[in-house]
């Protein structure tokens, strides 16, 4: 099994005519995702290859059963397409747009929280279940299926992880990108609560980073709620305080968000943090 | 994104929050004109981004216009945590009754938007946060909704106490939301909030930081942008859009995505090396910004050697190769490099450099430990 999307996920491109849109929504179609439809606002009746293309995403509702959409659209305008997919109550919505303005995502926080609706990203490289569905822009022939579960809110350090893991044949039930944001849908806690729930992952790999207290504060529903053992890694143990590290959630502001609270905080819910990507996969194996 | 001080109170007079005169000056001599014409007694304050310039003797009372000269003097050229004071202003000193603080921050845990107040202004709010935290009064604040105001009202009863001082505080605390939402601020401050003759409340401070990410949207806010903000290596690699700052090490990176070049740089540290920079590359394949990034780098005359780490997701291989060869090609790289390919095209990347002689690595510890032995 699989934590959010699986071989059955019917999904929606925004922005499927763009630059970055097209090329990843081939590269999906290339791997095995049920890619059904796209939208590009003055763009409808064309066809991406065999993919229709609709000019809302209400319209591409009316046609197809749509299960989540990835947003491609550039950052002035995702903030409206997220927006726009909230209205049309499509359950799982994927921002990969890096640059999206915090007011407007905290904003579709809670619009998309109070209709039950699911956001991850924005600022994040998607998710996949490898074998099943991908829906975003990782490498997927780097990932293997399996029963180790992986979030991140970073996009290349998780395909180092994952290559790690797959090197040492650990394959993964579902890897997911929730994002480098500071306003972010889907946090660590949400996705280790699914990954806890889900009967066929067995561990979980936690990839944080400098910046805001969602480590800390993903610690404690640890060593509360979590059963499933669960190893750590944070970036960022070099950066100087005070400067974004590329992330836009990535800083140490007012003593806040520095990677000696984080590990401290994740050793003491007795997750071990690795000091380096290949040794997540020993640490994991020690305690499946 | 940061702004003066002198900056902020302007943009809080366009929002009609209360602000002493200023006179922003950059010869000292200036300040005589302008204290004369405030009277006389008046406050020297640096203009610098970084904070605590009051511990180190940025501000400065002075009673006559000639004192204001000599305490200009004294403040402009003064290094304030590695910044250059380039600039001071002139303000009125005025009897300060009482201080308060109010401020607005977009809190990221409970996606709000919150309102912090207290009676305890002038000190550093981050150090009575630790020391004495419930003296904080915190107000939450939702975006869709925005201020409920009678809420509001309960809040500053409990902090101003007197209905003139409520009145002016609400009035206050509405226009800086509203410069908030507007103008999608991160941080806005009124640090002191200070109580003067006649039962006026004014901001004797002003602290304002931007989204980053909305500049696009406020062409006004982005032509406030200071160059002091980011070094000069910063803002060439922003204009080919690299992502960059500056460390104090001597090995280099090239790398793409932020997560994994501040592995990357952990990596160095944990192996004994230390890294120059932190320099990601971005999702696209572009052979010219390696050979920009590679550029950048070799400007700092401390470099030893350079690492350059890519993970093939949108990035391809082959295009950092390409660009690698170009930079080898058209300048003239005076330290050794070590390359890590992996991911999408990552055969293509390898013969290519392979040809041209380099040896590349595919296991990132590997070529972290070569880097540092170099």
């Amino acid at each position: 099994m699989s934590i959010l999307i699986n071989e059955k996920t019917n999904v929606l491109v925004q922005g499927i005519t763009g630059r970055d849109g097209a090329f990843h929504a081939r590269q999906m179609v290339a791997d095995g995702t049920r890619v059904v439809a796209g939208v590009t606002p003055g763009k409808g009746g064309q066809k991406l290859d065999a993919v229709p293309v609709y000019n809302s995403v209400r319209e591409a509702k009316g046609d197809h059963r749509i299960d989540a959409t990835v947003i491609f659209v550039p950052a002035r305008f995702a903030g409206a397409a997220v927006m726009e997919a909230a209205e049309a109550e499509i359950p799982l919505i994927i921002t990969i747009t890096e640059g999206v303005p915090v007011l407007e995502m905290l904003e579709a926080y809670h619009v998309i929280r109070e209709k039950g609706l699911r956001m991850i990203g924005p600022n994040c490289p998607g998710l996949i279940s490898p074998g099943k569905s991908k829906i975003g822009i990782m490498p997927a022939h780097i990932h293997l299926p399996g029963n180790i579960g992986v979030i991140s809110r970073s996009g290349t350090l998780t395909y180092e992880v994952v290559y790690n893991l797959t090197r040492s044949n650990m394959g993964q039930s579902t890897c997911v990108g929730i994002g480098g944001d500071p306003v972010i849908g889907t946090n660590f806690i949400d996705a280790l609560q699914l990954f806890e729930d889900d009967p066929e992952t067995a561990g979980v790999v936690v990839i944080g980073e400098i910046g805001g207290e969602d480590e800390e504060r993903t610690a404690e529903f640890i060593s509360r709620s979590v059963t499933k053992p669960v190893v750590g890694f944070i970036s960022g143990r070099t950066a100087p305080p005070g400067k974004r590290m590329g992330h836009a959630g990535a800083i140490i502001s007012g003593g806040k968000g520095t990677p000696e609270a984080k590990v401290k905080a994740f050793e003491a819910a007795g997750v071990p943090v690795a000091d380096k990507p290949d040794q997540i996969p020993a640490l994991l194996k020690e305690r499946l | 994104m940061k702004i003066h001080e002198y900056q902020g109170r302007e943009l809080f007079a366009r929002y009609g929050i209360p602000v002493q005169e200023q006179a922003v000056i950059t010869r000292a001599d200036d300040a005589k004109a302008a204290a004369e014409r405030m009277g006389g007694f008046v406050v020297v304050k640096a203009q610098v981004l970084v904070g605590g310039r009051g511990k180190a003797g940025g501000v400065k009372l002075a009673k006559t216009p000639e004192e204001a000269v000599a305490r200009a003097r004294d403040i402009l050229g003064m290094d304030i945590k590695g910044e250059l004071v380039e600039k001071v202003i002139i303000t009125p000193a005025a009897e300060i009754r009482k201080e308060y603080y109010v401020g607005l921050i977009m809190d990221r845990t409970s996606k709000k938007i919150v309102l912090m107040v207290t009676k305890e202004g002038g000190v550093e709010i981050e150090e009575l946060a630790v020391t004495d935290p419930e003296k904080i009064l915190k107000f939450p604040i939702d975006i869709r909704s925005g201020i409920d105001e009678d809420a509001l009202v309960a809040v500053l009863t409990d902090v101003f106490e007197k209905p003139g001082l409520i009145a002016q505080a609400k009035d206050t605390v509405t226009k800086l939301y509203n410069l908030f939402v507007e103008k999608d601020c991160t941080l806005v401050e009124i640090n002191p909030y200070s109580l003067i003759e006649d039962d006026q409340l004014v901001a004797l401070d002003a602290k304002v930081n931007f989204d980053d990410n909305a500049l696009m949207k406020h062409d006004d806010i982005d032509a406030m942008k200071n160059a002091e903000e980011y070094s000069r290596d910063e803002v060439d690699a922003k204009s080919f859009g690299l992502s960059f700052v500056s460390m104090d090490g001597e090995i280099g990176c090239i790398v793409n995505g932020a997560g994994l070049a501040m592995a990357t740089m952990d990596i160095i540290k944990l192996y004994g090396g230390n890294p120059a920079n932190f320099l990601d590359v971005g999702g696209s394949s572009n052979p010219d910004k390696v050979l920009q990034a590679i550029r950048i780098i070799l400007r700092n005359p401390k470099i030893k050697s350079i690492l350059i780490n890519i993970f093939g997701g949108i990035t391809r291989c082959d295009d950092i190769a390409r660009g690698i060869i170009m930079a080898t090609e058209q300048i003239d790289i005076r330290v050794p490099m070590i390359i890590r390919l992996v991911g999408t095209n990552q055969d293509e990347g390898r013969g290519l450099l392979e040809e041209k002689g380099f040896a590349v690595a595919d296991d990132l510890s590997d070529a972290v430990q070569k880097v540092v032995a170099l």
